[in-house]
């Protein structure tokens, strides 16, 4: 086990360096100069600005520049607005992100789980039909038309929550609601799918020939089984929940990182958009590198293959 | 046993021959189906996938010949008629600058769908190349491709589209090339597992004993026999690339003005929900109904060329 984990943290630090290096040459390939928004900059102060910002250098120094600030946790100041680092609204936006895109898991896990393991265990019934609905609905709707329905008549119609804004528990209400949807879609469907696979399974008639109570079958074989998938999943899920939440996140002006995301992006502002980019591949990788390890945990053929 | 004696013994009339359990086995009593007739039977026979089919066919007519026939151009302004709701003049409304939300929503149909099919192609050649190369040359190039898809598969997707566009500059073909070069990963390991399955098979040996190339028993032989799960996927793409396009959008890196597009649209539209509900309402209808149809004509597919899979 412990070998498993050593090779898959190098290759976790790898890949890492490989995504820096990358974006690096990218977000400098973008065609134009730097401070070219506004058009009257005099010569002297473009030319101090590309000093601040070491941009007067080869590309390849500024390059070394930027991989040794990376390493001592410095991810460089943004363009746009110079007191703001880029750790520090990491730091500030980060809990935000957090609880609404861990919020909008948890809890679409959980209800999405339930549902699904409710319709495989009454296959063709009620909840089955109300599943296989949600699920479409949930991977036919855009996440930024949901976000702006459940907006306008929970907030405004019938204002039972907050618009927008984060001043309290009750501003995290809908945009978890927003962040739920889709995975309670994906969790019902996935969960569905998986417990009807391991229903045909020989051990289930094995354990019900054997004279055990459906009740008892249900949780000692079934559930264990049909739940790996969902370990698996939780990695790009966990990462995915950063990108799905930038738009969740300007609908309901919640100050998160992926609110900055896109004002940066907007604002063309690349040192941001950069630093920003390489903090979300690294949670992105450290999720990756975690499911791996709890993967290995759970099902052991993994850690003697890897 | 005397069987002399048995046929002797119908001759009394109380018992006749029964021939019945005799069968020609070299007639055909059905006519032989190829695998993609017997899938198209059974396409044919599912209902839901087949009305699904037919609707994304007619978005797609609407799509190609609305705009040219509508007496409105999709970019054309109407100071007069500001923010109108549905009429028998405007179909689907205004929007603020006051051109026709119907022309403007087929016109979308055109960009989108444009997308989401390019996009379908370039992830599935891409994905076959690299997936067919890395399988079935096996070995140290196949443990480097995989390495750099995982290097790739390691970031969420749309975080190398948003740096793609940042560098290409928003635009139709810069999304189709973002969305087509990133998109590419699963295509690539869902075909090369298919190669590890079949390359060792004798149809690929006797091909290779006639002294066919790599690259014409990758495409040639394996390629087919993997088109199935190929083909499901690609349908699962359509609808991811739809989605993709329309966060784009809704970041500001879609499109550029005045070109419409569904995901220009519907972010247009979210904007301005509170005032003129009816501007996102038909949109996203039509991105709801087109992502309904693929995904179930999608499930259709699935069910069709892979019956094993049916749940």
């Amino acid at each position: 086990m412990a070998k498993y984990v050593a090779k898959r943290f190098v290759s976790m630090l790898i890949t890492l360096f490989l995504v820096a290096t990358i974006t690096f040459f990218l977000m400098h390939a973008v065609p134009g100069q730097p401070f070219e928004i506004t058009r009257e900059t005099p010569e002297s102060v473009k030319q101090a600005l590309y000093e601040q910002y070491g941009l007067d250098k080869p590309l390849f120094e500024q390059y070394l520049i930027y991989m040794k600030n990376l390493l001592r946790g410095d991810f460089g100041v943004s363009m746009k607005y110079k007191s703001q680092s880029v750790v520090g609204t990491v730091t500030a936006g980060m809990p935000v992100s957090a609880l609404i895109g861990f919020g909008g898991v948890l809890i679409g896990c959980l209800i999405g789980s339930v549902l699904g393991a409710v319709a495989a265990l009454k296959n063709k019934g009620f909840v089955d039909y109300f599943v296989i609905v949600l699920a479409i609905l949930g991977v036919s709707i855009p996440n930024f038309v949901f976000g702006s329905l459940i907006q306008r008549y929970f907030a405004v119609e019938w204002q039972m929550f907050p618009i927008q804004g984060w001043r309290g528990w009750q501003y995290a209400v809908l945009p978890i609601m927003a962040a739920a949807f889709t995975n309670i879609a994906y969790y019902a469907r996935m969960l569905r799918t998986s417990m009807l696979d391991t229903m045909g399974q020989d051990y289930i008639y094995t354990a019900r020939s054997k004279g055990l109570g459906q009740g008892e079958i249900v949780r000692k074989h079934m559930l264990r089984n049909s739940f790996l998938p969902l370990v698996t999943s939780l990695g790009p899920m966990c990462a995915g929940v950063l990108t799905g939440n930038f738009v969740i996140e300007k609908i309901f002006n919640v100050p998160g990182i992926g609110q900055s995301m896109i004002t940066s992006i907007q604002n063309s502002d690349y040192t941001m958009i950069m630093g920003l980019t390489i903090i979300f591949s690294f949670i992105s990788v450290v999720c990756y590198f975690i499911v791996d390890i709890v993967y290995g945990l759970v099902d052991p053929r993994i850690r003697i293959a890897g | 046993m005397d069987w002399e004696g048995l046929e002797d013994g119908l001759e009394d009339g109380l018992f006749e021959k029964d021939d019945s359990a005799y069968v020609d086995a070299d007639k055909m009593t059905r006519p032989s189906l190829t695998y993609w007739s017997d899938a198209w039977r059974r396409f044919k026979g599912n209902r839901v996938a087949m009305v699904s089919a037919v609707i994304l066919l007619i978005i797609i007519l609407m799509a190609v010949f609305q705009p040219m026939v509508s007496k409105y151009a999709y970019d054309e302004q109407d100071w007069f008629a500001i923010n109108q709701g549905p009429s028998a003049e405007h179909w689907f409304g205004t929007d603020e600058l006051g051109r026709d939300i119907f022309v403007r929503c087929w016109e979308g149909a055109r960009v989108s769908l444009l997308i989401a099919f390019v996009v379908a192609i370039l992830n599935g050649t891409i994905g076959i190349l690299y997936g067919g190369i890395s399988g079935y040359f096996g070995g140290v190039a196949d443990n480097i491709m995989m390495r750099f898809c995982e290097l790739i598969a390691s970031i969420p997707q749309m975080l190398w589209v948003v740096l793609l566009i940042l560098v290409l500059k928003p635009g139709i073909f810069p999304i189709i090339l973002a969305i087509g070069v990133t998109g590419w990963i699963g295509m690539a390991r869902l075909f090369r597992g298919q190669v590890f399955a079949l390359k060792e098979s004798e149809f690929v040996m006797a091909s290779r004993t006639m002294g066919a190339g790599s690259l014409w028993i990758i495409l040639k032989h394996l390629l087919p026999n993997a088109m199935s799960p190929i083909i499901i996927s690609m349908a699962n793409v359509i609808p991811g690339a739809i989605f993709s396009e329309a966060f784009l959008s809704y970041v500001g890196l879609g499109v550029p003005l005045p070109t419409a597009s569904w995901g220009v649209l519907a972010s247009d539209g979210a904007n301005k929900l509170l005032n003129f509900p009816y501007q996102l309402l038909f949109p996203s209808l039509l991105i709801c109904i087109t992502m309904l149809c693929f995904n179930l004509m999608g499930d259709g597919l699935r069910d069709a060329l892979d019956p094993r899979m049916r749940q």
